[in-house]
């Protein structure tokens, strides 16, 4: 489903140069689980960030669904990312003036997908994540959990084929970290593809398949 | 989506209402400015009271003599033989009037002093321009082949010559010794439209018109009403052919003249013309300074909004990101900015609207331009709308790109 082939990433400012992937080589398969594990500043949000075409490597290629996307323009990259990918960030990324429905909406927007159809996908995306009471509320009425939650429902809105969540639970406590685990697993057990970066071994443990960095080469 | 952006922009103006404030105060300040000055130029320009049919006029307002070696000119109004010889017998118009500049005379009530302005007009005056009877009627062909002491007055001459008195039409007002039988009271007209205005209008045959001048110069003045407006450019032409006519070299006043110009012109032309000279040159140079302080008027507040949004940047970045992330295309992005610009621009245009009704209220009602009528009309609103429109895309598509092309992962991390 994604295959990631000799990836360098190197960041450049005028004085210095940071790599930040090493020469990483990937397949992740249709259905997998897998979580990214390693110590701060390793490379896994960059990682992450290159699997989910939102940043270019310096070198190599990425495949999605055997098809190499890195010479692809910025529209084909757009699509590519509304229709097969949904992310879900450690900080949530809501946008506070838009509500609750707003939000989970936006994927949607992207597709030219009508007004209520648009609105009744987001209501069953969030009633899935156990927030249908929550429509019209404002991110900032949310705890930390309810709005992992909505994220949640923005990722999986437009149905895609991958998942990827740059340390879902690193904001919440144990229990909360737990629900959202729990729904992660759920879509994953519904056939979705996700790549969880985390730095929670217990996380890490319910999951297909490890992978850890160390400054910016794959160990494991 | 429209909706969605209109949302979002309206919660970021709530976001920073001192923000806010100084955008929407730079917008409608110079929304307002442009609204006035074009609510001004089409009050002096434009076709309105009394000059109701100025938009198929043609004016010729002055004569241009120069000698043959072109090195000293005398110019001014015409005789009324020359506007009848040469204008009023002209085949293709509908009407032709002839009438006087604006004079000026005195009046007196009691010992009290009324300065006056006067005008000798033709009986077509009345015809080519729609002036309101509040009461009576004009003078006709007839008055003037009788050499009828008639007048028609305005409202304003009736309230300060005949306070309090209901009706003025068969009453006698004395202007310079002479006693005159006021037969209609029109409606006052602004002074900026000089060829129609006045406080008083006399049939020419009536003393000191001076209409039997011999001569081409004078004291006349000359409005020819076109049946349609594209038949200008004949007009112009049999009217140019009789002016070809005339034998030169000659002699007016002792002064010997080798060329004679006479502009026919609509009122703008005429009036630019009037300022600049006939050249065209010149004519170009006034267009290209009105167009190049409009742009300033608009551009500089346009830039000063474009500084603004493009140091707000860092405040949307998360939302560009995210956008992004969701799959938001840049040329997506680069529209909703821009309607999100224009949106804000517009509710600049709304109270720019208020502010400029406000300040064409306060001009009309403050007596500078003498019964001014300027308002917000149709064209004026249209051509504010498209200020907006301008405005909006101007302050909005460089920030709106630098905004797009921001990197998806930097703008997450803001």
């Amino acid at each position: 489903m994604i295959h990631l082939k000799n990836i360098e990433k190197v960041y450049r400012t005028s004085t210095i140069e940071t790599l930040a992937l090493n020469n990483i080589n990937l397949d992740i398969q249709k259905g997998e689980f897998v979580s990214i594990m390693g110590p701060s500043g390793c490379g896994k949000s960059t990682l992450l960030n290159v699997m989910g075409l939102l940043d270019e490597p310096s070198k190599g290629t990425v495949e999605l669904d055997g098809q190499p996307v890195t010479q692809y323009r910025d529209k084909e990259l757009a699509r590519l990312r509304n229709q097969k990918i949904g992310f879900i960030f450690q900080s949530f990324h809501l946008i506070n003036d838009l509500s609750v429905l707003d939000n989970v909406e936006i994927p949607l927007l992207y597709r030219s997908t009508n007004g209520k159809p648009r609105q009744e996908y987001a209501k069953e995306a969030l009633t899935k994540v156990g927030l249908g009471n929550r429509m019209k509320h404002f991110p900032k009425q949310l705890s930390g959990g309810q709005k992992q939650r909505v994220a949640i429902a923005r990722a999986i809105v437009g149905n895609p084929d991958i998942i990827l969540a740059d340390e879902p639970t690193g904001n919440l406590d144990s229990g909360m970290g737990n629900e959202i685990m729990n729904i992660l697993q759920q879509l994953n057990d519904e056939g979705a593809t996700i790549v969880m970066v985390t730095h929670d071994e217990q996380m890490a443990k319910r999951t297909h398949r490890l992978v850890r960095l160390f400054d910016g080469t794959q160990v494991l | 989506m429209l909706l969605n952006y209109i949302k979002i922009a309206w919660k970021v103006l709530l976001r920073h209402p001192f923000y806010t404030f100084i955008t929407l105060f730079g917008i409608s300040l110079t929304l307002t400015v442009l609204m006035v000055l074009t609510s001004f130029l089409d009050h002096l320009l434009g076709t309105h009271y009394p000059e109701v049919r100025r938009d198929r006029s043609l004016y010729i307002m002055q004569m241009d003599m120069r000698d043959s070696s072109q090195t000293s000119r005398s110019s001014g109004p015409m005789s009324f033989k020359f506007l009848t010889d040469f204008v009023k017998t002209l085949k293709t118009p509908e009407r032709v009037t002839i009438c006087t500049f604006v004079n000026s005379s005195n009046a007196y009530v009691g010992s009290q002093k009324i300065k006056l302005n006067t005008k000798f007009t033709d009986a077509d005056f009345w015809y080519v321009n729609g002036f309101e009877f509040l009461e009576g009627k004009p003078y006709n062909e007839q008055n003037i082949a009788n050499g009828d002491y008639v007048a028609v007055i305005t409202d304003d001459l009736k309230k300060q010559y005949f306070e309090g008195t209901e009706s003025a039409v068969g009453r006698e007002i004395e202007v310079e010794n002479i006693r005159y039988r006021v037969i209609g009271v029109v409606r006052s007209g602004p002074i900026t439209r000089p060829f129609s205005y006045s406080d008083i209008y006399f049939p020419y045959t009536t003393p000191k018109s001076n209409y039997q001048r011999s001569g081409m110069r004078g004291g006349y003045v000359c409005i020819i009403l076109a049946k349609n407006k594209s038949d200008f450019a004949a007009i112009q032409e049999e009217f140019q052919g009789r002016i070809d006519r005339i034998p030169l070299p000659g002699v007016e006043d002792g002064f010997k003249y080798g060329v004679v110009n006479v502009g026919c012109q609509p009122y703008a032309e005429n009036f630019i013309g009037t300022i600049l000279g006939e050249s065209s040159n010149l004519n170009a140079i006034f267009f290209g300074v009105v167009t190049f302080i409009m742009l300033m008027l608009m551009g500089l507040p346009a830039i000063n909004l474009v500084n603004i949004n493009v140091s707000r940047i860092m405040e949307r970045a998360s939302e560009i990101g995210i956008r992004k992330a969701f799959g938001a295309p840049v040329k997506t992005l680069v529209w909703q900015f821009i309607v999100e610009n224009i949106f804000i621009t517009f509710i600049g245009g709304a109270i720019a609207l208020v502010f400029a009704s406000v300040i064409i209220h306060l001009i009309n009602e403050s007596g500078w331009i003498a019964y001014a009528d300027l308002t917000i009309n149709l064209n004026v609103f249209l051509v504010s709308l498209l200020v907006c429109l301008v405005f909006g895309l101007l302050s909005g598509v460089l920030p709106a790109l630098r905004m797009s092309k921001l990197n998806i992962a930097e703008a997450l991390k803001s």
